[in-house]
């Protein structure tokens, strides 16, 4: 199979919540694919996504059912992920799929510490090592001409753009399989906006990616598979031009022409 | 009509701040030409016995420092747990209360009761008694500082600890903390000029000496304490001393709270 991940009829119900927000979710997300949701606002696109690298057990007492299935490193296998329960399951899936989230989110240390700090975490020790992967990881980010001067000042200097390819960088340097965007660029100004749209492009190449977006026209632009969900469901799920172009659900041409959302 | 309203209202408030600067610049005014009188090289170089302050200085600044240097890490710690680890549960919600009550709890009832668990035991007053009491005047502070500079740590900065595979634990101690350090700094510099002017918690807990000491197991010199004792001497050279020390004790306090501030505005820019 071609699937590096896979939900298979998830619902999710938060902590508390009479009802579930997601319901019966089924997608695949192919390899070496960019594979996007879209949806009005509290559709659920987001909390699937953060279903997917299991962030949501941040905060106890979410209630999962169905599976989502990662592929193993044997290329055959699949192990459900939510079947994983202990902290050092779950920080191995976080090292395999990866996240940025909608707000640029340095750490405060330096940008070499900022990158550096998942490294020395997964066990990365050797200094040489860490300058390697610090320096391949920003230029994959498209970021080391601009910082490669001031690696040792503080990364909340840079601007939002930056910031946002640092996390980028940062994510990249644990080398993971799978990663997860949430509406990255939407605090973004159109410039630093196209930058990451190019990057993702080039990322795809080596990476699996799973983006949840706003905008639909980037959707279009940069995804290879669209899924538009509508309250919690999956309303269709296909390749992007499918999607954009015919689509099979009167809903999902609603959304795309504007007519509601 | 409205404008004579509003010129009035101006009059009154600008009047009530002014009654309020005099009484602080009559205050400062009196230490400064009371105390500055009696200020000599003296006073920093002799202990109490011999007519100097160098003694009850030391003491002073070391039961606080003491007290400090435990109370960093049990309110540090505390307020971590309140933030990081409590989540909404009915002890969080206790503990923090608890917190604030202490707060303003008056400091003599915390000298009477260290007097009641510690002194009357062991039977004499003693630095550790002191020390004590200075402690529980101070955790509270720091736990409510702490506890709200985590609460400004984004949310999205503990989740993005956890997404590159960072632990719980990690993502607090390098992360969350390392973001809030210069606040709870401030918290902790601030509560350490709070309790170095107190008098009332050493008052019968550390008492003071007129001897040199470093030994916190016996009764301890105080400078607050000895400037209530010193105040009330028939002597005048007594009382002259008890000014100038009232003097350094404001000094001492205005400078803590000085870099304090320093350090918050070094977090605001």
């Amino acid at each position: 199979m071609n699937n590096m991940m896979e939900v298979q009829n998830l619902s999710f119900t938060y902590n508390g919540a009479p009802a579930p927000s997601l319901k019966g979710i089924s997608l695949p997300v192919e390899k070496n694919k960019v594979t996007a949701l879209i949806g009005p606002s509290g559709c659920g696109k987001s909390t699937l996504l953060r279903g997917m690298n299991r962030i949501h057990d941040l905060y106890p007492g979410h209630v999962y059912e169905g599976a989502i299935q990662l592929l193993n490193s044997d290329g055959e296998t699949y192990t459900d992920i939510l079947s994983l329960n202990k902290e050092a399951e779950m920080i191995k899936l976080r090292q395999r799929v990866g996240m940025i989230f909608q707000k640029p989110t340095p750490f405060p240390m330096t940008i070499l510490e900022n990158i550096a700090y998942g490294l020395k975490l997964s066990g990365v020790k050797k200094r040489t090592d860490v300058e390697e992967i610090v320096e391949k990881s920003l230029r994959d980010a498209a970021l080391w001409n601009e910082v490669k001067d001031r690696l040792n000042d503080d990364a909340r200097g840079l601007s939002g753009g930056q910031q946002q390819r640092l996390c980028i960088a940062r994510a990249i340097a644990l080398k993971p399989e799978v990663i997860l965007f949430d509406e990255p660029t939407s605090a973004l100004d159109p410039i630093s906006t196209l930058a990451i749209e190019e990057m993702i492009s080039v990322l795809r190449e080596t990476y699996s990616i799973c983006i949840v977006t706003h905008n639909m026209q980037q959707a279009a632009r940069i995804s290879d598979y669209t899924g538009f969900m509508y309250l919690g469901e999956m309303i269709e799920f296909d390749k992007t031009d499918t999607i954009f172009m015919k689509p099979s659900v009167k809903q999902t041409e609603d959304y795309i022409s504007g007519r509601f959302g | 009509m409205r404008l004579l309203m509003n010129r009035l209202f101006l009059m009154f408030s600008t009047l009530a701040a002014l009654v309020g600067l005099f009484f602080l610049g009559w205050i400062l005014y009196t230490l400064c030409a009371k105390g500055l009188a009696g200020l000599s090289l003296h006073v920093f170089t002799h202990d109490l016995i011999e007519g100097g302050l160098r003694n009850v200085i030391v003491g002073q600044i070391m039961m606080s420092a003491v007290a400090t240097l435990i109370g960093i890490p049990v309110g540090i710690m505390a307020g971590i747990y309140l933030q990081e680890y409590g989540g909404n549960s009915k002890l969080t919600e206790f503990i923090r209360d608890l917190s604030d009550v202490m707060m303003s709890a008056p400091s003599i009832v915390v000298g009477t009761f260290v007097y009641a668990i510690v002194v009357i035991p062991t039977g004499h007053t003693s630095g550790w008694a002191g020390v004590l009491a200075l402690f529980i005047l101070m955790v509270p502070i720091i736990v409510r500082t702490t506890d709200d500079m985590l609460k400004l740590v984004p949310v999205e900065l503990r989740e993005a600890g956890i997404a590159i595979g960072a632990s719980k634990y990690h993502v607090t101690m390098n992360i969350v903390i390392r973001y809030a350090k210069a606040g709870i700094l401030t918290g902790v510099l601030l509560a350490f000029a709070r309790v170095v002017g107190e008098t009332a918690p050493l008052l019968y807990t550390s008492g003071s000496s007129e001897f040199w000491s470093t030994d916190l197991t016996d009764t301890f010199p105080s400078l607050t304490v000895s400037i209530y004792n010193l105040a009330t001497m028939p002597d005048e050279e007594m009382v002259q001393l008890g000014w100038t020390g009232a003097f350094l004790l404001t000094a001492m306090v205005l400078v803590v709270n000085l870099i304090g501030r320093y350090a918050s505005n070094e977090k605001r820019r």
